[in-house]
This record gives C-alpha cells, sequence and structure tokens, in this order.
C-alpha cells in the first residue's frame, strides 16, 4: 500500500440531519489510485461521489478519515490538484485566454506578463482554442467553455485532475470529442485523473479503474472494476472488443440492480479490500454471489469473475 | 410605415409634451378685462385681477425666465440672488461629498458584511433600526455636534446614501456564485486577492445597482435637507423663490432637479453597464 499516488483512508462525510440525528453520506470509505491512473467513480445520485471528489479536491472535509496525495495528508485545496467542474466555471467577465491566465499567475506569481501569456497560450491550443483567445466564455459553446475548463486545470500542470461530470451539460457530439482530447492529454502527459460520470461508455472509454458505488446514505464503494480493454482503445471501435459488452453489462446490471440490494445481500464486504473485478477473462472463476439470477436473463454472455 | 420604434416613440413623447404645453397655456391663458378699474388701480392690482390672468405662470412666462437663467447660469449678486448654474453647483457639490463618503464607509463594510456571516448577523439589528429613519431625523442632531450648517448636509446626504449601497454590497457578494469561489479556491488564491479578483467583479453589478439607487435618493434628499439648512443650493433656491412668491422660478427649479437627477442617474447607468458582465 506504500506505493499507492493518492489513498482515501478511512473518510466519513456526515451532515447533521434536521431531526437532530447525523445522516452519514458514507463511512469507513477506503479508496487507493497509482500514479498517472484515470479513475472513474459510478454511482446513482445521492452515493457521494461529487463529495468524494471535493473532499478530494480540498472544498470539502471529510468528517472522519484522511486523504493522502504522493505521500502527504492534504489539508485544504491545492495547486496540485486541479478541478474541471460540471458548469465550467469560467468567470464570464474574463476572456479565455485570462480566465487561463489567471491559473498561470495563481501558481506562478512571479512571472511577468509574457511568460504567463505564453504559457496559457500552449494550454489553449492544447485544447484547440486557438483563435478564440479573446473571447468572452458567454460567446463560446457548451463544448468550449468545458475546453477552456480543462485548459485552466491543465495549465498549473496539476499532480490530479478531478473531474466532476465534466462532459454531463455537453451533447453527445461534444462530448465524445471532449472524452477524445481527454484521453489524448491523459496518456501524453501522463495525467493521473480522477472523475465522476454518470456514462458508463466514458468510464469504460476513459478509465483504467472504475469504482462502483452503491446507493447512499450509508453508500460503500462496492467493487473496483479494471478495464481489461487494450489501452489503445479507440472511441469508434472500441464496442467492437469482445470484452466490452461483459464490461458494460456488469456495470449496468451493478447500476440497475446491484447498487440498491449491495449493502443488505453482501454481510462480509471489507470496505479496505474492496474486491477487483477483471469482467470478462475467462481464466478466472466466476464468484459465487447475488447475481447468477441476473446472468439467467442475460445468456450466453461471458459473466464476470471476481477477485479479492 | 416602417419606423422604427424609437423614432415613433419620440413622436408620441413630442405629441404628448406639446399638448401638456397647451393644456398648460390654455389653463393660466388672461380671460380678458373682468372688472372695470381704474388705471391707476389697475395697475397696482396686476393682471391677475385686472385681465383674469391665472396666478400660476404659463409655459411662456416660464420658458423667457429660463432663456434668462441660462443665458447666465453664474452670476451672483449677493446671497439671495445668485444664478441657477451656482445653486446647481453647490447641491451637486454637497450631494457628490456626502455620497462619496458613503461609498468609502459603505462598500468595505458591505464587504465585510457579505463575506462574514458572524459580522452580517452581529451588526443586522443596527442596519434594521438605523435604516427606516428619514435622513432628515438626523438634520438637529448633525447641527447641534458638527455645529455647521453646511457639513450637517453633507452628513445628511451621507446617511441615506449609505444604507443602498451597503446592503446591495453585502447581497452582491454574499451571492456570487460558490463555483467561482470554489476556483478560486482550488487555485490557492488568497483572501484578499480573492475579494478583488473574483468577489468584486461578480458583485460589481449589484453594487453599482446599489449605488445607483443611492445616489437617486440622494438627490432627493438634497432639496429637502437644503430647504432645511439655507444658505445655498438649489433647495435653499426652491424655498427663496417661494418666498418671493416667483412660481416662474420654482417650476423652473423643479425643472431643473429633475434634469440633474435624470443626468446623475444616466452617470451611474453607465457605470452599470460598463460593469456588467454577459453569461
Amino acid at each position: 500500500m506504500t506505493d499507492k499516488f493518492i489513498s482515501i483512508e478511512a473518510i466519513a462525510r456526515r451532515y447533521p440531519g434536521a431531526d437532530g440525528k447525523e445522516t452519514t453520506v458514507f463511512e469507513n470509505l477506503w479508496l487507493s489510485m497509482n500514479r498517472g491512473e484515470f479513475g472513474c467513480v459510478i454511482g446513482h445520485s445521492g452515493c457521494g461521489k461529487t463529495t468524494v471528489l471535493n473532499i478530494l479536491a480540498g472544498l470539502d472535509q471529510p468528517s472522519e478519515g484522511a486523504v493522502i496525495v504522493d505521500g502527504q495528508a492534504i489539508e485544504g485545496t491545492s495547486l496540485d490538484r486541479a478541478v474541471i467542474f460540471q458548469s465550467h466555471a469560467l468567470l464570464p467577465w474574463r476572456t479565455v485566454l485570462g480566465n487561463v491566465a489567471y491559473a498561470v499567475t495563481s501558481k506562478w506569481r512571479n512571472w511577468d506578463r509574457a511568460k504567463v501569456k505564453a504559457h496559457a497560450q500552449t494550454f489553449i491550443d492544447l485544447v484547440g482554442l486557438t483563435g478564440s483567445e479573446h473571447k468572452r466564455p458567454s460567446e463560446l459553446s457548451g463544448g468550449m467553455k468545458q475546453r477552456v475548463g480543462i485548459a485552466r486545470a491543465l495549465s498549473i500542470t496539476p499532480k490530479i485532475m478531478l473531474m466532476d461530470e465534466p462532459f454531463s451539460a455537453l451533447d453527445a457530439l461534444t462530448r465524445g470529442t471532449l472524452q477524445d482530447e481527454v484521453r489524448r492529454i491523459c496518456l501524453e502527459t501522463g495525467q493521473t485523473a480522477f472523475m465522476i460520470t454518470h456514462d458508463v461508455d466514458e468510464a469504460i472509454y476513459l478509465a483504467d479503474k472504475i469504482f462502483l458505488m452503491t446507493n447512499g446514505p450509508g453508500a460503500v464503494l462496492a467493487e473496483i472494476v479494471e478495464n481489461p480493454l487494450p489501452k489503445d482503445r479507440g472511441r469508434i471501435d472500441l464496442h467492437r472488443h469482445p470484452l466490452y459488452y461483459a464490461l458494460r453489462n456488469h456495470i449496468v446490471d451493478f447500476l440497475v440492480s446491484r447498487s440498491k440490494t449491495f449493502t443488505a445481500t453482501v454481510t462480509d464486504h471489507d470496505p479496505r479490500n474492496v474486491p477487483i473485478v477483471r469482467p470478462g477473462k475467462p481464466e478466472l472463476v466466476v464468484a459465487a454471489e447475488a447475481g447468477n439470477s441476473i446472468q439467467a436473463s442475460w445468456p450466453g454472455l461471458a459473466r464476470p469473475s471476481t477477485s479479492s | 410605415m416602417n419606423f422604427s420604434l424609437r423614432f415613433r416613440a419620440a413622436v408620441v413623447s413630442i405629441v404628448l409634451f406639446a399638448a401638456f404645453l397647451g393644456i398648460w397655456h390654455l389653463a393660466t391663458r388672461g380671460t380678458g378685462a373682468v372688472a372695470n378699474m381704474t388705471p391707476e388701480y389697475a395697475k397696482l392690482m396686476g393682471l391677475t385681477a385686472t385681465a383674469g390672468k391665472s396666478a400660476m405662470p404659463g409655459p411662456l412666462d416660464v420658458g423667457a425666465k429660463l432663456w434668462e437663467h441660462l443665458k447666465q447660469p453664474f452670476y451672483d449678486n449677493g446671497p439671495n440672488d445668485k444664478g441657477l448654474g451656482i445653486q446647481l453647483g453647490y447641491s451637486i457639490a454637497r450631494v457628490g461629498l456626502g455620497y462619496f463618503l458613503a461609498v468609502i464607509v459603505a462598500i468595505p463594510l458591505g464587504f465585510l458584511i457579505g463575506m462574514s456571516p458572524l459580522i452580517s448577523k452581529a451588526l443586522d439589528p443596527f442596519i434594521q433600526v438605523l435604516k427606516p429613519i428619514s435622513p432628515l431625523a438626523w438634520m438637529p442632531l448633525a447641527l447641534y455636534t458638527i455645529k455647521d450648517s453646511s457639513i450637517s448636509a453633507i452628513f445628511v446626504i451621507f446617511i441615506c446614501s449609505v444604507w443602498p449601497m451597503l446592503l446591495n454590497t453585502a447581497f452582491g457578494v454574499a451571492a456570487v456564485r460558490k463555483e467561482w469561489i470554489n476556483v478560486a479556491r482550488t487555485l490557492e488564491v488568497g483572501t484578499i486577492r480573492r475579494a478583488f479578483t473574483v468577489i468584486l467583479p461578480a458583485a460589481a453589478p449589484t453594487i453599482l445597482t446599489g449605488m445607483r439607487i443611492s445616489i437617486g435618493i440622494a438627490w432627493l434628499v438634497i432639496v429637502a435637507a437644503e430647504m432645511l439648512v439655507g444658505g445655498t443650493g438649489i433647495g435653499y433656491f426652491v424655498w427663496n423663490e417661494w418666498n418671493n412668491l416667483s412660481i416662474t422660478n420654482v417650476i423652473i427649479a423643479i425643472l431643473m432637479i429633475g434634469i440633474v437627477g435624470m443626468l446623475l442617474d444616466q452617470i451611474l447607468a453607465r457605470f452599470t453597464r460598463m460593469v456588467t458582465f454577459p453569461e
């Protein structure tokens, strides 16, 4: 466990309820990621995904537990952890260049204007917004705004990029192109990334590890799905890969039924050692687990195998 | 028939104005001789009695007098006879000074209230009690403590323009979108820099709206305040001309108060547009 780049250790988040009782969104949550990995969290609304991300970003504090990044417990926000917000969160009174430059000057306070501008321009070019530097956010389409958000996050060269459903407000076509961009940039730069999504295909395309969370309150991290698809997968022929449907069905099954019943049916769940699942690997044995009934209704498909 | 809306509105405005002037003129013109008098007596009584002319001046009288004032706005023939320009200048200077002091106090304080829930809650009872007090009610207290009528008027302007600015600033600062604050937080932007680079631009439209309300109120109050303190200013001018029974000058003063008020409002409206950002 020492080589973990990000290690979330036994965090809990509770809110005071209306009747004096506390509502526990989740507790004793353990999660870790290696350097350069792309992790995606999938779960239904209210399971505390965003809270996990906010805690990781430092925008929220856990009620218990700690988060360790690169060997250090985090305290508050940091320029090491950049956030791409769902609503892009650009400052509307600044231009594209101004928004990116704001992040750059925040990180390197003693840089002169020309250096800041050149640095910001590099990242604007990287996300394909060359020529729109002097536009204001209101003049940009939703996809372009989110590109600026990505450029802003990348411009501070963070150790981790945190994304909270960054593409959920975009149309399918734009979402696809932006997923390509993010994947390309993450692969090129070896960026560690942590993303929240509702979109199963997005997770399959982007993530190395997919974290499945059960429904809240009292949500737990049920399993970690390791993406069996090759690193050089493309968005266009992703669905032709022999393991694609096994993986996709496993996640969809989880979201449709197991996310509701998981905490009730799996009594020996150890939150410190969450089972790692590699769907579709034929050499591994199928674990006897709740879900066999679901399998029966989907004949002819490879069932996921489980190993801890 | 494809005139622009603006053009058609202008036509309607002019027609309405002409109708107003016409009715005014008809209502105040002389109705002819009403009583037989000896010429000496008639001269003594004036047109009101001899020609049935209304004591209210007509538009032509006002127009002629206005022209006289406009030709010589800055003459000074002693304390009770100064040009309109000078009187307006005094009023504008007082409003400007009181308003400027209010800006200096209200905007930083509003920032503090908006950013700190503690300060907000602690100051709330004071603001709630002080805000509804008519600014003129402060006048005796101001005169007693400051012992200078001119500075007292400035204080009254200060106290009346401080509230809308204070409340709007506090509201605008408190209502800055959480996501923009979060952007600043994730970029480790310090409190001071965050206040100037995120909160100020984000709250500026609301703050400017408060400033615009304030300048309107300040201009309303200065007339009443100058009627009380006397000496100089457009408010004093109105009261002085009322004592002179010069309704013509009173009407001219009313017109000038309206025009200056409109100009002040337009200036602030322009500033508001400058800081407003489209989303």
